[in-house]
Formats: C-alpha cells, sequence, structure tokens
C-alpha cells in the first residue's frame, strides 16, 4: 500500500474493513469502493458489446448478399432492435459511467464517490435490466422487433416481449438517474481545496454536462416508455389516432430524450479526447474555457433540436425551418472542439502510443461523421437521406469510431494506472490498425448504398446494393473479431506486464491528479485531500 | 490525317472507357430524379456536399500536417501557449458565415417542397402491412399495389432462386401507381395500421403515412419512365418487402388508362369491386375503436 494510504490511517481512526477489498464474490457484490464499481461497469460494458456486436454480425451476414438465407425478416429486425439496445444502454453507456466511476475521484481528488451505496445500487440494477432484455428474446411472439425507438402502432403489435423490454429500460434508466445524481454531487462537493470549477479536468466537466443531460431527459423517456405499456395493457390511447390518441407524438416525447441522449454518449468521449491529445502532444489544452464553454452549448442545443429525426412525419413548414437551423448551429460549438484538439497538437511533441492513436482515429473519423450530420440537417435534402443507410452510416461514424474509439483511448490511457501494468504495445497498436481499417471498410460503404437508395432495417435488398453490401459485411466481420484482440490485451495486461510508474505517460500532465497516486491506483486514494494550486 | 483519326478514336475510346466508371459513380451518389425538385435538392445536395469536402481538405489537412511535423521522434519542441483568442473568434465567426450560406438556398427549397398548391391530379396513398393502395381521388378508381409474386417467390427462406435471375427483384409491384407526365401531381399519404413511409428516389419526396394523418407531398415528373422505390419506415416483419412503382405516361397515354379503369370497373359490376377492396381492419385498432365508443 502507498505512503499515503499509511498516512492517512495514522492521522484518522479507520475500521478496520477500510484496509482493502473484502474476499471472495461479497467483494463483488457488496462493494462500495468506486474503483471496483468502475471495474464491474467496464467489464459488464465489455460483454455487452461482444453480445450487441454478435448481433450486428447476424444483421451483416444476412446482408453479405442478396436474397433470404439465414433468418427470418422477423428475426431480422429483432436482431437490429436489440443491438441498438444494447448497444446504446448497455455497452457505450456502462462504458462511460465506468471510466467515471473510476475517474472523476481520483481526477478531483477525492477518497471515493459521493453515496457510494447508490453507486452499487446503480451497477446491480444494470445487471437485473440486461437480464430482463435478453430475456425478452426468448418470450411467445419474439423480442422486440420495432427498432430501438420503439415506435408505435408498430411497437404494440409485440408480443410479451414487450413489458420485458420496457422494464428493462425502467431499470436502465433508474440506474441511469442514481448514477448521475452520484456524479453530480461528488463533482460538486467532494473537489480537492483549491480546484475550482474551471480548474477540472475536461473529463470531468463533460461528465458533469452529461450528468445533467441524464438526469433532465431519462424520465422523459421513462415517461414515454409507460404509456406504451398502458397503451397496450390497459387500452389508454396516448398514442393511438383511433382513440383520439397521437402516434407523433410518441416521435415528439422519443427525441425530446433521443437526441440529448446522443450526447450523453459522445460528451463523455470529447472528455476522454481532451485528456489524450495533450498528453500526447506535450503541451496543454488549447482552449480550456472555450471547450467548457463548447461543450455547455452543445448540451443546451441538444434540447431544441429533436425534431430533426423527424423531418418526414409532416411538420409545418416553420416547425422544419426552425429545427433546421437550430441544427445547423450544432456545428459550431463541435467545429471550436474539433479545430481547438487540432490546435493543441499544433507545435507540439507528438508521440503515437495506443491511446493517442485511438485519439486520432477519433478525430478524423467524428469528423466525417459531423460533415454527414450538417449534411442532414439540411431538411429539403433530408427528405432523400431519412431513413437509408446513408443515416446508418452516419451514426455509427459518431458511435464507433466516435464514442467507442474514445472509450476505448480512455481503457488504454488508463489501463496501467488501474492494473499496475503496461499492456502489450504491440498487440493494442495491431488492434488499432485492424479496427480502424475495418470500421472504415464496414461503415464508409454504407454513405453509398444510402445515396443509392438503400432503405435501412430491411433484411434483403435489390441486387443493385449487392457490392458495397458484400464489402460491409467483410469490414463488419473484420472489426468484430478484432474486438477478440482487445480483450486478450485487457486480460494480458491485468494479469500482469512491466509495472507502470505512477505517471505512467511521459507526456501526462501531473497537475491531472489521477498521475499523483501510485500504479496501480490503491484500493483507497485520497484519504487525506490533496491540495491544487 | 491519320493523327486526327487516331485522336479521335482514342476520344472514343475515352469515352467507352468513362461510361462504365459515369454508372459506378451513379450508384455512389444521390441521384439527379426527374422532376424540377429533385434536381434542386441535387444541386443543394452537391453544393454542402463540396462545402464539406473544402473544410475536410482543409481542417484535415491542418490535422495530418501536425501529425507528420510536430514528432518527437523528430525533436519536436512542445510549445507552450494554451489559447488565442483572436483564433478562437475566426474559427467561430468563419463557420457561421458558412452555415448561413447554406442557410438561405436550403430555407427557399424548403419553402418550394412545401407548396403543392396549383395540382391537377390528386392520388390518396394508404400504406397496410405490408402493401400500398393507391385512389385516384374524385375518379373512383382505387387497387393495391404488392410485391411482384416473381419476387416474392425467390425472396422466400432458402427459395433457392438466384435474386440476380429477377427483373427488379425487390422492387417491382403487380400494379404500378399510373401518373401523368409534366402533371403537378398531389399525394396524399396515409396508414391503416402502422407508420409506413413513402418514398420515390427519383421524385426526391419522402413522406411518413401514419394512421390517423393525411400528410401531402407533390411532384411533377417531366421524363415518362417507371421509377422505383420503398417503404423506409420500419413497419413489422415485411417491411422490405412492400415497393412502389410508379408509371409516368404521356398525359395522352395515362388519360385512355384512366379511362380503361374506370370503363373496367364499371364492367365489373361497381358494388362487387367495391366490396374487394374493403381494407382488413387491425382487431386492435377495431377493439380500441369500440372502447372508446
Amino acid at each position: 500500500m502507498s505512503a499515503n494510504h499509511t498516512h492517512s490511517h495514522a492521522a484518522h481512526d479507520h475500521d478496520h474493513d477500510d484496509h482493502g477489498p473484502a474476499k471472495g464474490i461479497g467483494r463483488w457484490l457488496f462493494t462500495t469502493n468506486h474503483k471496483d464499481i468502475g471495474t464491474m461497469y467496464l467489464v459488464f460494458s465489455l460483454i455487452m458489446f461482444l453480445i450487441g456486436g454478435s448481433m450486428a454480425l447476424v444483421v451483416r451476414a444476412e446482408l453479405f448478399m442478396p436474397g433470404m438465407q439465414l433468418v427470418d425478416p422477423g428475426f431480422f429486425n429483432t436482431m437490429t432492435t436489440v443491438h441498438a439496445l444494447i448497444m446504446v444502454f448497455g455497452a457505450v453507456m456502462p462504458a462511460t459511467v465506468g471510466l467515471a466511476n473510476w475517474m472523476i475521484p481520483m481526477q478531483i481528488g477525492a477518497p471515493d464517490m459521493a453515496l457510494p451505496r447508490m453507486n452499487n445500487f446503480s451497477f446491480w440494477l444494470l445487471v437485473a435490466a440486461f437480464s430482463l432484455l435478453i430475456l425478452s428474446l426468448f418470450m411467445p411472439g419474439g423480442g422486440p422487433a420495432s427498432g430501438w425507438t420503439l415506435y408505435p402502432p408498430l411497437v404494440l403489435q409485440t408480443g410479451d416481449a414487450l413489458p420485458l423490454a420496457i422494464f428493462a429500460i425502467h431499470l436502465a434508466g433508474a440506474s441511469s438517474i442514481m448514477g448521475s445524481i452520484n456524479i453530480i454531487v461528488t463533482i460538486m462537493n467532494l473537489r480537492a481545496p483549491g480546484m475550482g470549477l474551471l480548474k477540472m479536468p475536461l473529463f470531468v466537466w463533460t461528465w458533469l454536462i452529461t450528468a445533467y443531460l441524464l438526469i433532465a431527459v431519462m424520465p422523459v423517456f421513462a415517461g414515454a416508455v409507460t404509456m406504451l405499456l398502458t397503451d397496450h395493457f390497459f387500452h389508454t390511447t396516448f398514442f393511438a389516432a383511433a382513440g383520439g390518441g397521437d402516434p407523433v407524438l410518441y416521435q415528439h416525447v422519443f427525441w425530446f430524450f433521443g437526441h440529448p441522449e446522443v450526447y450523453i454518449m459522445i460528451l463523455p468521449a470529447f472528455g476522454i479526447v481532451s485528456e489524450i491529445i495533450p498528453t500526447f502532444s506535450r503541451k496543454p489544452l488549447f482552449g480550456y474555457d472555450s471547450m467548457v464553454y463548447a461543450t455547455a452549448s452543445i448540451a443546451f442545443l441538444s434540447f431544441i433540436v429533436w425534431a430533426h429525426h423527424m423531418f418526414t412525419v409532416g411538420m409545418p413548414l416553420a416547425g422544419e425551418m426552425f429545427f433546421m437551423l437550430s441544427t445547423m448551429l450544432i456545428a459550431v460549438p463541435t467545429g471550436v472542439k474539433v479545430f481547438n484538439w487540432t490546435a493543441t497538437m499544433w507545435k507540439g511533441s507528438l508521440t503515437f502510443e495506443p491511446p493517442m492513436l485511438f485519439a486520432l482515429a477519433f478525430l478524423f473519423l467524428f469528423t466525417i461523421g459531423g460533415f454527414s450530420g450538417l449534411m442532414m440537417a439540411i431538411a429539403p435534402v433530408d427528405f432523400q437521406y431519412h431513413d437509408t443507410y446513408f443515416i446508418v452510416a452516419h451514426f455509427h461514424y459518431v458511435l464507433v469510431p466516435g464514442a467507442v474509439f474514445a472509450i476505448m483511448a480512455g481503457v488504454y490511457y488508463w489501463l496501467p494506472k488501474w492494473t499496475g501494468h503496461m499492456y502489450d504495445m504491440k498487440l493494442a497498436k495491431l488492434h488499432f490498425w485492424l479496427s480502424t481499417i475495418f470500421v472504415n471498410v464496414l461503415f464508409f460503404p454504407q454513405h453509398f448504398l444510402g445515396l443509392a437508395g438503400m432503405p435501412r432495417r430491411i433484411p434483403d435488398y435489390s441486387t443493385q446494393f449487392a457490392d458495397w453490401n458484400m464489402v460491409s459485411s467483410i469490414g463488419g466481420f473484420g472489426f468484430g473479431l478484432s474486438q477478440l484482440l482487445f480483450v486478450y490485451v485487457i486480460i494480458k495486461c491485468a494479469r500482469g506486464g512491466e509495472k507502470a510508474s505512477s505517471v505512467v505517460w511521459d507526456g501526462a500532465r501531473t497537475t491531472s491528479l489521477e498521475w499523483t497516486v501510485p500504479s496501480p491506483a490503491p484500493y483507497h486514494t485520497f484519504d487525506e485531500a490533496p491540495v491544487v494550486k | 490525317m491519320k493523327m486526327v483519326k487516331r485522336a479521335l478514336a482514342a476520344g472514343a475510346a475515352l469515352l467507352l472507357g468513362a461510361t462504365p466508371a459515369m454508372a459506378a459513380w451513379s450508384d455512389l451518389n444521390l441521384r439527379v430524379g426527374v422532376t424540377p425538385l429533385s434536381r434542386e435538392i441535387h444541386g443543394l445536395h452537391m453544393l454542402i456536399l463540396w462545402i464539406c469536402v473544402a473544410i475536410a481538405v482543409a481542417v484535415f489537412g491542418v490535422m495530418i500536417y501536425s501529425i507528420a511535423t510536430f514528432r518527437k521522434s523528430k525533436g519536436a519542441v512542445p510549445a507552450t501557449f494554451d489559447h488565442s483568442t483572436k483564433a478562437e473568434i475566426i474559427w467561430t465567426v468563419i463557420p457561421v458565415l458558412i452555415l448561413v450560406g447554406m442557410a438561405i438556398p436550403a430555407a427557399r427549397t424548403l419553402v418550394k417542397i412545401d407548396d403543392s398548391r396549383g395540382s391537377d391530379l390528386t392520388v390518396k396513398v394508404t400504406g397496410y402491412q405490408w402493401k400500398w393502395q393507391y385512389e385516384y381521388v374524385g375518379e373512383g378508381v382505387s387497387f393495391f399495389s404488392s410485391l411482384a409474386p416473381q419476387s416474392n417467390v425467390a425472396r422466400q427462406l432458402d427459395s433457392g432462386i438466384d435474386p440476380a435471375s429477377v427483373p427488379n427483384y425487390l422492387l417491382d409491384v403487380d400494379r404500378p401507381l399510373v401518373v401523368p407526365q409534366g402533371v403537378k401531381v398531389r399525394v396524399l399519404v396515409t396508414a391503416a395500421d402502422v407508420i409506413h413511409s413513402w418514398w420515390v428516389p427519383d421524385f426526391a419526396i419522402k413522406k411518413d403515412a401514419i394512421p390517423g394523418y393525411i400528410n401531402e407531398l407533390w411532384f411533377l415528373a417531366e421524363k415518362p419512365g417507371v421509377y422505383r422505390g420503398q417503404c423506409v419506415e420500419l413497419c413489422g416483419r415485411d417491411h422490405g418487402f412492400m415497393p412502389i412503382v410508379v408509371d409516368v405516361k404521356p398525359r395522352a397515354e395515362f388519360d385512355a388508362w384512366l379511362a380503361a379503369q374506370k370503363a373496367a370497373l364499371q364492367a365489373s359490376n361497381a358494388p362487387a369491386a367495391k366490396v374487394a377492396q374493403v381494407a382488413p381492419t387491425d382487431d386492435r385498432t377495431a377493439l380500441r375503436v369500440a372502447n372508446a365508443e
């Protein structure tokens, strides 16, 4: 144990169990330690990433060539639906929560999260949620198959899977809200003396804003799906035109949640990249203040752009005009972020370890997703793009080489801090190159498919789309298999390896507190608050 | 003289060589379409695309230059600057100006799309799981349009039929929608069960078909021909199998076609035809209506 810990033990009269982790399975079931819980979130997320990814491979296998070869169209719809639900709520969000659990207390100099028991509860709720969702696949009538957006009236045709999927969303939502409350309370109350809000690392800032977004929109989503439940089982007609309800109302409520949800997935990714690029450029982050303000602007704009997901529902002209213009505005703060990251590298002294490689891929490929996003903001042209593979290409670019690559960058950045070992750099770089090449083979041709007119969510297609679908499927399998390498690198690193120093990366700024504690980070850190100058 | 001939031959070869390349390009990009609006929308798409490409060249250029130049392995010594108000103002203001430049033509096109006044023909389109119904409003002509039988057989799981052997696989129907060339056609879009979406890429129009709503769109096809599209809102198991085919005929041919449809309808005894066209009702909707009453 660290000198830090011994010192604090002498200074305070701690309970006996404060020394280290409990033995056996009880450690994981009942833990209130932010590092244990962070680890559990990350492992959970990795498992979900593999399950959700396997479902995507079922989709890509069926789409490998024209004609139906493998699955029933209904099951195909279940795969696209559950793939999305798992990746959004089970893989990306828990991964960023896991990183928050590990890193926020260590970056602000707090001994733990502010509400440790709730922390444990919010993790285990997530396990319950996804057990229900996976169980729903085996219900009579098949799993949920209406798309992850769960639009009525179609979603009301779901069989017994519907209540399970909706309860799963309720539990995952409750888990997210608790996690967010915990993060906000921790950041607001447990910062080390001297750490003003505008001295916090960017990752802490982006998560603070993300947590507010989550608290604002998760209840809205919970309300919408609850109305689906009562429409289905209690003959209310919130969304049924025949009873005086409105199917479009659901879409408005859903996307009022759904658009901020997109930023809930990407803002923490922005934070991770803002940590990594300065480290490997050996230069402070360019425009710290404007990065914070840009993040806040993006969060604000996320609440007033939702209907750009539904340009084709038949809104009045004024509505389409408003949502087109407000959406275009998002390009400004997002542009500021990209320019600031680029300016951080300008005149730096760059090295290209795996975290930096993933952050750079993020920078290029997320920007490509940003460009297609700008194109889709133009409502008259979006009438052509809407619900085609162009959209599929866009959101996978911002979510896979966007959010997922940033998460991988974060894992490669902090893994030595967590395990105390350096990982296999060669294998990690191989993982990077395979992932980056295949992710483009997978998603870039989908732009062409969409522009050529291929609708999304179809299990079979006209022969003119055959070539690019085959290329995309090959990319999909390549990308999927490459992730096994990621799992291997992590396991190998957890088991052992070259000892990591406390600073780990020679460019890491010691002003960021996680690099002031030893590697691996002791079970308890900052029993005595560090002072930030 | 020989030289000229050779040059001509080379030019011809180049043109011939260019043709397949052009065909490939049309598979990569949005099609121009056959209506005044589709051309305008295509132009807008190309404008935004080229603006994005230009920005990408500039931004990616700076990134690549930084990655290539400021490397520790090349002995780069890091600078210490961490902000520049001037630079930050520049890269906030310039994007705003570019966006304004995009928004003006976009808003103009949006207004045109919204203006469905002065149409000569109205067709009501109703989406069903999983087919379309077309009704010529005021003409008494109405029919269903479903996936062509050949495609339907071939698309079954393990049918053993090569999709390439089926003409217009999944993009063919038993009865296409027929409309006149050069006429502003207004389309009213609705649905009977779940939400569908009606899209013909060559007309650059797409509107959701929503139960309880009547949405409106219009197009003016300038060239006769057969134009194909698909349902683009997930509507259940066979969402991928309810294509849209529009046959644009010259005005006179269309009038003759419509007259023939009316005559056939009268000949086959109108009441019987109407019974055959009663829509299958969704049990749950019926139940809800009953409850509401």
